[in-house]
């Protein structure tokens, strides 16, 4: 089996991360066009908005719960004092209500896409694809908590964290060490996500490089001016 | 002072008779795709009626346009920036594609392929989105055409707000109808842009269209939600928003609109107007509703006023366009005779596209003598189109305005009667609504006559200074999608389903 937790855990996390980079800058230098939401509303509004509403905020702090959790080395919790076991304790909770919230608004989106004759005919093999995908990341990652539930010391946390920051410092052995013995739900769970970030230039999912912060601060009216003055 | 220019256009509604030639031939050269079946970047409108979509006017129902908010400044009805962007996971304004219709179309091949059968094939519609059969076609782009549909339903127009006994306009006898072409308005304050969180949508400085960026739109929808007129349409194939072009590739080459040039009947004009564009904001936020259009017409500026001209050739607007300003029939229409009005001012985006209001057929009861007379002009209470309602379009519900404008209508009508008829010109009814010898016979010019040249005076614009032509040199212009590298490859990478090709989907027919 070693040679599995290699490839995934020490050289695909690579290669999902170059095709994701590469991917995105090649799409956004060349295929402006579409990059885009993919927005469904016009055809359908009453799922979309409990649907959407839902899967947006839990995604969006699940997202953000993963980031921090993940990334924050350990020394930054040691001096604010925050335990793993806390640490652990605080993910499953937040982790598992954004999860619920999401799972209710995908479901909902998941049916609606499926179901809805308008909905289905306009969705691309790649739309289906990418919202089951994120289903059973999503499904993976909830019943994660249930083999969490079994040990509340944090340890395999801090296992997981090891081989997110060896990744991304580079240190692939140190890496790969720290994921072996991990449950295979786990293993699973990083692998299916590692997936996500692989497909992701080539779904819809780029849009989300595109919040319109700067909305904020813009004039309310754009004129443009001829080009060469 | 900072002059721009702008490219306007007026519609005679006096004159319109309502056949949608404007619509189809702006159809077949813009939205005749799939995605925008159901999108009409020209649409006439039977008034009164609901509209397409339908209760467009509504704006307590879809929230478009602007309004001033406590502080007495200016801001998007859908709610300011920060609400904007809260409700980009679902916008709550958005209408569904059940509001405008369902694009259908016939299964005709089955006329030809029908098997014996003791009845005679038909074709029956199958929807465009879903490919299924459709039993039956609950609406249309022009559900209403010629009034259309039971009054219960059309009275609902926004409107007949504040017009008195407004069932009395369902009975047959006291009915009236008018048409309302309508198009994007090319506004000096347009809501979209201001709702466009992606900044897709802009406005050309050199002749005031207003585009959106294919390439920058981001599809978050709330353009569609932010125009009072609902004429940015969502294209639910590419996932971007579309809207009415102006045809600025005509424009440019000094050609008027698709619509304007194939109007049969010569309603349409296209002109040039100067305005202050750092007044923009001022008179958008004037506090009257009333007085919206009174402040639209102040901050055009005339083109025969030397200042004008110096300040404008400073920001770089070349001597013929200056020229075509003076020659405007906009201008004319709008600011000299104010026969032309704008469409729902109250809106405060400053609409471009103006509108002459209709005379329209005077109750039975003036020629039986009833009615008063003031002078040569009847009393307008007694036309059959309440003023009230014609108001309540152009004038955010002020009906001087629409007095005089019928009433110089009524005069240049009289006056040239008397002219060509009893050979004596009437001064008489000129001096009663204030215009002059010259200016109506220019109306009569310009309206009545209305010779393809005076209604068009479009300078053409500079392209040569506006692009740098060297980087043009070896491009593709405009394709759908993927600019150079389309070519034949069917394959996408990135999943665009391929737009030039209309998706025929098979419907399989139960015997």
């Amino acid at each position: 089996m070693n040679y599995l937790n290699t490839f995934f855990f020490g050289i695909y996390p690579y290669i999902a991360l170059a095709v994701m980079v590469i991917g995105t800058w090649i799409r956004y230098d060349r295929e402006q066009f579409t990059w885009k939401t993919s927005s469904s509303q016009l055809l359908e509004k009453k799922q979309l908005r409990r649907g959407s509403i839902a899967f947006h905020i839990g995604i969006l702090a699940i997202f953000a719960g993963h980031f921090v959790g993940l990334l924050t080395p350990n020394a930054v919790w040691h001096v604010l004092g925050i335990s793993a076991g806390t640490k652990q304790l605080i993910a499953i909770v937040a982790g598992g209500l954004a999860g619920i919230v999401c799972f209710y608004g995908m479901t909902i989106l998941i049916l609606r896409r499926l179901n809805n004759p308008r909905i289905r005919a306009n969705s691309s093999t790649m739309d289906i694809v990418i919202l089951l995908l994120l289903y059973a990341q999503l499904i993976l990652g909830l019943l994660s908590i249930f083999v969490s539930l079994g040990h509340m010391d944090g340890s395999t946390m801090l296992l997981l964290m090891a081989w997110a920051q060896n990744t991304l410092t580079f240190d692939a052995t140190t890496a790969v060490a720290a994921m072996t013995d991990v449950h295979w739900i786990f293993k699973l769970h990083i692998t299916l996500g590692l997936t996500i970030f692989l497909v992701f230039p080539f779904t819809r999912l780029v849009h989300m490089f595109s919040v319109p912060v700067q909305y904020i601060r813009r004039q309310h009216q754009i004129v443009r001016q001829k080009a060469a003055r | 002072m900072k002059v721009r220019a702008q490219i306007g256009m007026v519609l005679n509604l006096d004159k319109c008779i309502g056949c949608h030639t404007c619509s189809i031939t702006c159809k077949n050269v813009w939205t005749s795709r799939e995605g925008v079946e159901y999108a009409w970047f020209n649409n006439v409108e039977t008034k009164p009626g609901v509209g397409f979509p339908k209760e467009w006017e509504n704006q307590d129902k879809w929230n478009g346009g602007w309004i001033r908010n406590k502080k007495g400044n200016l801001e998007l009805k859908i709610g300011a920036k920060r609400r904007v962007l809260a409700n980009i996971f679902a916008n709550p304004d958005l209408p569904e594609i059940d509001d405008y219709y369902e694009p259908f179309d016939f299964d005709y091949q089955h006329l030809h392929t029908a098997k014996d059968s003791k009845h005679q094939p038909v074709a029956r519609p199958r929807s465009l989105i879903s490919g299924q059969r459709m039993e039956k076609i609950e609406w249309g782009p022009n559900w209403e055409e010629i009034l259309g549909t039971e009054f219960a339903k059309r009275k609902k127009d926004k409107n007949f707000d504040e017009v008195v006994q407004k069932d009395i306009y369902g009975q047959f006898e006291k009915t009236f109808m008018m048409y309302l072409p309508r198009l994007c308005e090319h506004c000096l304050n347009p809501a979209c842009v201001a709702a466009c969180p992606s900044g897709a949508i802009y406005k050309r400085e050199e002749d005031g269209i207003v585009l959106i960026d294919q390439d920058k739109c981001r599809g978050w929808r709330m353009c569609v939600s932010g125009c009072p007129y609902k004429k940015i349409y969502y294209n639910w194939k590419t996932g971007k928003s579309e809207k009415c072009t102006f045809c600025f590739p005509r424009i440019e080459a000094g050609q008027p609109t698709t619509c304007s040039e194939t109007c049969v009947g010569r309603i349409r004009y296209l002109g040039v107007l100067l305005y202050d564009a750092d007044r923009i904001e001022e008179a958008a936020n004037t506090p009257n509703e009333q007085d919206l259009y009174q402040a639209q017409l102040d901050i055009f500026l005339d083109p025969h006023d030397p200042e004008v001209q110096a300040a404008a050739r400073k920001e770089g607007i070349a001597d013929n366009w200056i020229a075509a300003a003076q020659r405007s029939p906009v201008y004319m229409m709008a600011m000299q005779w104010k026969v032309a009005l704008p469409l729902h001012p109250e809106y405060r985006t400053l609409p471009m596209v103006w509108y002459v209001p209709p005379l329209s057929p005077i109750q039975s009861a003036v020629e039986a003598g009833h009615v008063g007379m003031n002078g040569e002009i009847p009393d307008l209470k007694s036309l059959r189109i309440p003023l009230r309602y014609l108001a309540n379009m152009l004038t955010a519900g002020d009906e001087f305005p629409i007095v005089r404008a019928l009433e110089r209508m009524i005069a240049m009508r009289a006056y040239k009667r008397s002219q060509n008829v009893d050979g004596v010109e009437d001064l008489e009814v000129l001096k009663q609504v204030g215009l002059t010898q010259h200016q109506v016979e220019e109306m009569y010019r310009y309206m009545a006559l209305a010779n393809y040249e005076d209604r068009f005076v479009i300078p053409t614009s500079h392209r040569a200074y506006a692009e740098n032509a060297y980087d043009l040199k070896g491009s593709c212009g405009f394709t759908f999608g993927n600019g150079c590298s389309d070519g034949n490859n069917d394959v996408n990478l990135f999943g665009a389903k391929k737009q030039s090709v209309r998706q025929v989907i098979p419907v399989t027919v139960k015997e």
